[in-house]
């Protein structure tokens, strides 16, 4: 048609870090999913991380302008050395472009049996400060001390964002997680700015409870939650535990949530066990795409990969590894894409 | 070095400190079950509360409870109540230190007869006890900044580390699995890794590994028979074991010692919940707390009596008429405890 060729849609930009490890494979398969889906947005990639960069440049200026510019991005997991070495890279990143609440929904997926039905939480979890501050020291030898730091900003704008998700997406609970019995000054802080938020949302019921309460019941009664918030490190670990209840990190996808831009990615890590085999489950990136596309307003095409998704899944009949099947990443991929128009 | 006292009569002689909260509950339930299996030793009971400390801030406790209990070397203890916000040190930290009992074990098992999310499962947890993000150091830089200090010591950390792979090697158990996250704490809980890599080398027949701590809380609700023995930091140590508390029944069901280098031995919960929204309500499940007390009885070589009262509990848990609303029953605390004393001299039958 001569109109469309004319006026052809406009693409917006979108910037993406395939990563290391597995990244590179789950990329493809989003890549190739987003095509076929017909998803109106041109990827502009760079590659950062150690498969790629030299040493002190593991992330350009270019790579971290081109998601300021674009406002929104995706990315595959990034190695950080354990003991020793570069500082995480998925925390430089969180530090520089501001992304200072990490979103991650923990949902029961039809077909994927595990011990826990239906789950359905969301976790945010502060993303800048708190454990993951990189200050540590060694006072005197084999005396090593790391600080936690709370600030009473990063505590309120991620309890407002918090209270804004709940409200935005219907929710009816908020749970803040802490362990001031202990930490009293850290903790407390956080405690008392999500306290004190809590009266300008009146409709949203507001509970605090201890980390070792919350973990023991998520592992027995998940559905006692509903939206969860609370510091960097808690969020780490009780993200991880939630995907752990719907069937692993080959299925849980998360938004890094800044003023100005966000930055799409999955739970897992580089699974270095896995890379390179082909092997890898690309769910967690491509939802992490659906809740990119969300976040856009694209909901058409959002909803189009999602529904792939999940009938693949609940189908049961391509699975990866993980899920106790035996297709390839590749294979996978072919069969969410046959998904899309299954009507075909 | 002898693990106990004995009182004039011969009888050993062990510190009580009951708690708070459903502490009170349930040692009491534990000395009345004791007194029916008549069990041969003497309590000296002592109470270490908030009220009894002597500088609230920084604790001083109760002299004549800590005194005790080095004399004794071994207690049985409720768990206490820190209340919130500033002012008030954790009692258990306090303890701990003070005793020097830096390693927290705590095995975590299924109970037959108790419905839970996993069967079979068989996993300890060693955790360090006395520092890490314990360690009770917080400042406000300025207002709105505040910090709190995490402390890893190699001295601790290599004691804490020995302690499990002892453990785990007089227990036979298959593998130990060092839990850390250190690629973000790179200093802090590199140095703790770094401590367990040097101890394992001195046990070069028990195999061992290393998790990152998110991806272990994520395996133990999705295949935790992979996990044998898990050496833990302080807080990370506290979130795993509510998970497998979680996935086993609850915690009212779990036992747990803290060992210390003067041979100093303190048994309590497993899951140190002071329960006040239950307590003083005569409905806590006290099995953790006797499953503690009988380890104690192990631990003073009064191995008989230990498994006449663990075989009454198994027996009452099979039978599964008599039990408390944490695991889907109706009973007090004090019908459960009557039932197992019911029960003194008889065991569960034995699945076919
Ligand atoms: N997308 C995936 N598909 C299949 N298996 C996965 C996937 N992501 C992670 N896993 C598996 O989950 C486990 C944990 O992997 P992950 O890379 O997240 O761990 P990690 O040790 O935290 O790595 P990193 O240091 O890179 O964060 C590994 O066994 C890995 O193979
Ligand atoms: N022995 C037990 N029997 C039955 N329920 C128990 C038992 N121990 C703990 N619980 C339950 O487990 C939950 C957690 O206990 P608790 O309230 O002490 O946790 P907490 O929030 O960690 O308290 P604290 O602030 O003292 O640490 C409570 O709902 C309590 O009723
Ligand atoms: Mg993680
Ligand atoms: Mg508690």
């Amino acid at each position: 048609k001569l109109a469309d060729a004319a006026f052809p849609p406009k693409l917006t930009k979108v910037t993406l870090f395939p990563g290391d490890g597995i990244g590179p494979e789950i990329s493809r398969s989003v890549k190739e999913v987003f095509k076929a889906a017909e998803v109106p947005i041109i990827w502009e990639e760079f590659n950062v991380g150690t498969n790629t960069a030299k040493e002190g440049s593991l992330i350009s200026k270019e790579a971290i302008d081109s998601v300021i510019t674009n406002k929104v991005g995706l990315k595959g997991p990034l190695a950080t050395p354990i003991g020793a070495g570069h500082v995480s890279l998925n925390l430089t990143l969180r530090k520089v472009l501001n992304l200072y609440a990490n979103v991650r929904p923990c949902v029961s997926i039809q077909g994927v049996t595990t011990a826990y039905d239906n789950v359905n939480l969301t976790v945010i979890r502060e993303n800048t400060e708190g454990e993951y501050s990189g200050l540590e020291h060694e006072v005197v030898p084999g005396v090593v001390e790391s600080l936690k730091i709370i600030t009473r900003p990063a505590c309120e704008r991620v309890a407002r964002y918090a209270f804004d998700y709940c409200h935005k997406n219907g929710r009816k609970k908020l749970t803040a997680v802490h362990k001031s019995n202990i930490m009293k000054k850290s903790d407390g802080l956080f405690i008392a700015r999500c306290r004190a938020m809590s009266t300008e949302y009146p409709d949203i019921v507001y509970e605090e409870a201890t980390l070792d309460n919350v973990c023991q019941k998520l592992a027995q009664m998940p559905w006692l939650f509903d939206v969860l918030v609370m510091p960097n490190l808690y969020g780490d670990i009780i993200s991880d535990l939630g995907s752990g209840l719907i069937g692993g990190l080959g299925l849980t996808p998360s938004g890094n949530i800044g003023f100005e831009s966000a930055l799409f990615e999955s739970v897992h890590g580089t699974a270095p066990d896995i890379a390179g085999k082909d092997k890898a489950n690309p769910t967690a990136l491509l939802m992490s795409g659906v809740m990119m596309l969300k976040h856009m307003g694209m909901m058409k095409h959002a909803a189009l990969i999602e529904t792939s998704i999940l009938r693949t899944l609940k189908e049961g009949k391509v699975l990866t590894g993980d899920l106790g099947g035996t297709a390839t990443c590749t294979a996978y991929t072919q069969e969410l894409i046959d998904n899309l128009y299954p009507e075909k | 070095q002898r693990a106990f006292s004995t009182a004039a009569g011969g009888k050993p002689v062990v510190t009580l400190i009951p708690g708070d909260g459903i502490g009170i509950d349930v040692t009491s339930a534990v000395r009345e079950v004791f007194a029916a299996a008549e069990v041969p030793i003497e309590w000296e009971v002592h109470t270490i509360t908030q009220k009894n400390c002597i500088d609230k801030a920084t604790g001083g406790f109760n002299p004549a409870a800590v005194e005790s209990i080095k004399r004794n070397k071994v207690a049985l203890k409720g768990p206490m109540f820190t209340p919130y916000g500033e002012g008030h040190y954790s009692l258990d930290v306090l303890l701990n230190k003070t005793l020097k009992t830096f390693a927290h074990v705590v095995p975590i098992h299924n109970i037959p007869g108790v419905r839970a999310r996993y069967k079979d499962i068989n996993i300890t947890i060693v955790r360090e006890n006395t520092e890490g993000e314990y360690s009770g150091l917080e400042h406000e830089i300025l207002p709105g900044v505040v910090e709190s200090l995490k402390v890893i010591t190699k001295n601790a950390s290599t004691a804490v580390a020995e302690a499990a792979f002892l453990y785990a090697t007089q227990h036979n158990k298959k593998k130990v699995t060092a839990v850390h996250k250190a690629n973000i704490m790179k200093k802090t809980d590199g140095l703790f890794l770094a401590c367990c890599r040097e101890t394992a080398k001195k046990f070069p027949n028990m195999p061992f590994e290393e998790i990152i701590v998110d991806n272990c809380a994520m395996q133990l609700v999705k295949d935790p028979y992979r996990f044998s023995v898990l050496l833990t930091p302080n807080l990370y140590g506290s979130i795993l074991t509510s998970i497998l508390s979680g996935i086993t029944g609850g915690p009212g069901l779990t036992a747990g010692a803290n060992f210390g280098s003067e041979s100093t031995a303190v048994f309590e919960q497993g899951a140190r919940h002071v329960g006040q929204d239950i307590a003083g309500k005569n409905v806590a499940n006290p099995s953790g707390m006797i499953f503690a007390a009988c380890w104690m009885l192990r631990h003073i070589k009064l191995d008989s009596h230990a498994s006449l009262i663990e075989n009454a509990i198994w027996k009452t848990f099979s039978d599964g008429e008599v039990l408390t609303f944490d695991i889907g029953g109706w009973a007090s605390t004090t019908q459960f405890t009557h039932e197992v004393i019911k029960n003194l001299g008889q065991a569960p039958k034995p699945k076919n």
